[in-house]
């Protein structure tokens, strides 16, 4: 076995700025999605993902600027969401330097612009964002629904069939988000990872809940996600991107190490 | 300063690749092109391309490039990338079965459903994405300075066979399959080097300073 688990640190933006604070050692502007975006590269990130916040026009062109001044410096591949909804958006992004693009509510209001998507693009450029909750009550037979608007607009959809019309239409990939553990610190939901990954045949990027690298091995080795996404742990400096690596790698997982320098 | 061409027929992301050259050959000039008389007059070209086969090919035809790109092959160094690899092939299985350039031998197949990489573990994902260990079989101007082993980053579902005379380098993603061919002047890479970061980037210097030789030795023999 040599394909290795991937790493994805996730940066939120707004206009062009990374937000939601992230914090390294001798970094000034903590805000500049390059500076940011060189360090994790550095440290042996296997992809970067952004997040586009932004409500605004004005600030779309500004993401498409910082996509296009990440891609000219950090040389891995690059996924952004956030409002994608129409193949012009997709192309901007892919000119601009994206390698993927994630799409979420999108998906949900109109699911054969995944198809069109993926007929256009190619399925390896075209990232489904699901966002799910368990279902209350459902503890002894876990089901999810999944919700749009950050978690705060339920559709009524089961997540496991969802995950599967996704795949079937075109989506390459599948990044998974609980929104009951997003922000906890509390793990992944990995049986919602698993249940997930048992169902379709494309990778699954499992998110939503890292607090500590255990849950980043446990999201590989219980949920059998293909990726781990996080934030917060990486952006505080609680942990840096190689001693997840090497974590995981201590944990029998196959990762990339050929990245990461050995500490002098 | 020596031209360096990326062939522009609309499948892909060119950004990436132009700025990856940009960084490690500031002695070459980049075009993104799909002007006959640009690629004629360039020293190098680069063959990019991501997504399906059928579309690829519909897509040359449609700038007169199928029989050009053969040409081209013959007389100058050129780097295929990914679908760049794969439509240089014979044939492909993808969108129905399409025939491809024909430069190497050889059928373009699917990753069998449902087989994994070894007794106990999980059927592997398709399509093979991320970073996997890449072996070269000969030694290759385009490999010098890369430990063999080294992981590229990979995005596809349908792949080259290994066995092929013109195998220089192979990959393991449940069965064994080509992670470079190379013949003459002609080079092919089933991943992307602008995404793999310092690997990626010494195979695409090395591309940028190549005159096309290519000694025949083969490792371990």
């Amino acid at each position: 076995m040599a394909l290795a688990k991937r790493i994805i640190p996730c940066l939120d933006v707004d206009a062009g700025r990374v937000v939601k604070g992230v914090r390294f050692e001798g970094l000034r502007d903590a805000g500049d999605p390059v500076e940011i975006a060189r360090r994790y590269d550095e440290q042996g990130a296997d992809e970067l993902a952004f997040l586009d916040i932004t409500a605004s026009h004005q600030g779309r062109d500004t993401l498409l600027h910082m996509v296009e001044a990440v891609a000219a410096q950090v040389f891995i591949p690059l996924t952004v969401g956030g409002g994608v909804r129409t193949c012009a958006d997709i192309r901007r992004l892919l000119n601009a330097g994206a390698d993927k693009v994630s799409i979420n509510s999108a998906a949900v209001s109109r699911p054969d612009f995944i198809g069109e998507a993926a007929d256009h693009f190619g399925s390896q450029c075209i990232v489904v964002a699901i966002d799910a909750r368990r279902v209350p009550g459902s503890d002894s037979d876990p089901r999810w629904e999944i919700y749009t608007h950050g978690g705060r607009r339920p559709t009524g959809l089961d997540a496991l069939e969802w995950a599967e019309r996704m795949a079937g239409l075109g989506a390459g990939e599948l990044l998974v988000t609980s929104m009951d553990r997003d922000g906890t610190g509390l793990g992944f939901d990995n049986a919602l990872n698993r249940a997930i990954a048992a169902r379709v045949e494309v990778p699954i990027i499992a998110s939503g809940g890292v607090g500590e690298l255990a849950h980043l091995r446990d999201g590989v080795l219980i949920g059998h996600a293909d990726a781990v996404l996080a934030a917060s742990i990486f952006h505080f400096g609680t942990h840096t991107l190689s001693d997840a690596k090497r974590f995981l790698a201590a944990s029998g997982i196959e990762v990339r190490l050929d990245a990461i320098a050995e500490p002098s | 300063m020596p031209t360096l061409a990326i062939l522009d027929y609309g499948m892909g992301n060119l950004h990436s690749m132009a700025k990856a050259l940009e960084r490690v050959a500031p002695e070459s000039r980049i075009c993104i092109t799909h002007s006959a008389a640009e690629l004629r007059a360039a020293d190098r070209i680069v063959f990019p391309g991501q997504g399906a086969i059928g579309h690829c090919r519909a897509e040359l035809a449609q700038r007169d490039l199928l029989g050009l790109l053969p040409e081209l092959a013959r007389e100058k160094p050129m780097l295929g990338v990914c679908l760049g690899l794969q439509a240089a092939l014979a044939y492909s299985e993808e969108n129905g079965g399409t025939p491809g350039l024909g430069l190497f031998p050889g059928r373009v197949q699917r990753f069998p459903a449902g087989i994994a990489e070894g007794p106990g573990l999980p059927p592997i994902r398709i399509p093979h994405m991320g970073w996997n260990r890449v072996e070269p079989t000969r030694t290759h101007p385009l490999f010098a300075g890369i430990a063999p082993g080294s992981r590229f980053y990979f995005v596809h579902s349908y792949y080259a066979p290994a066995e092929s005379p013109d195998v220089a380098a192979v990959c393991h993603y449940g069965v064994p399959f080509a992670a470079a061919l190379g013949r003459g002047n002609f080079f092919a890479v089933q991943f992307h080097p602008e995404k793999s970061q310092h690997a990626g980037l010494r195979l695409l210097a090395n591309f940028s300073r190549w005159d096309g030789s290519c000694p025949a030795q083969v490792f371990g023999v």
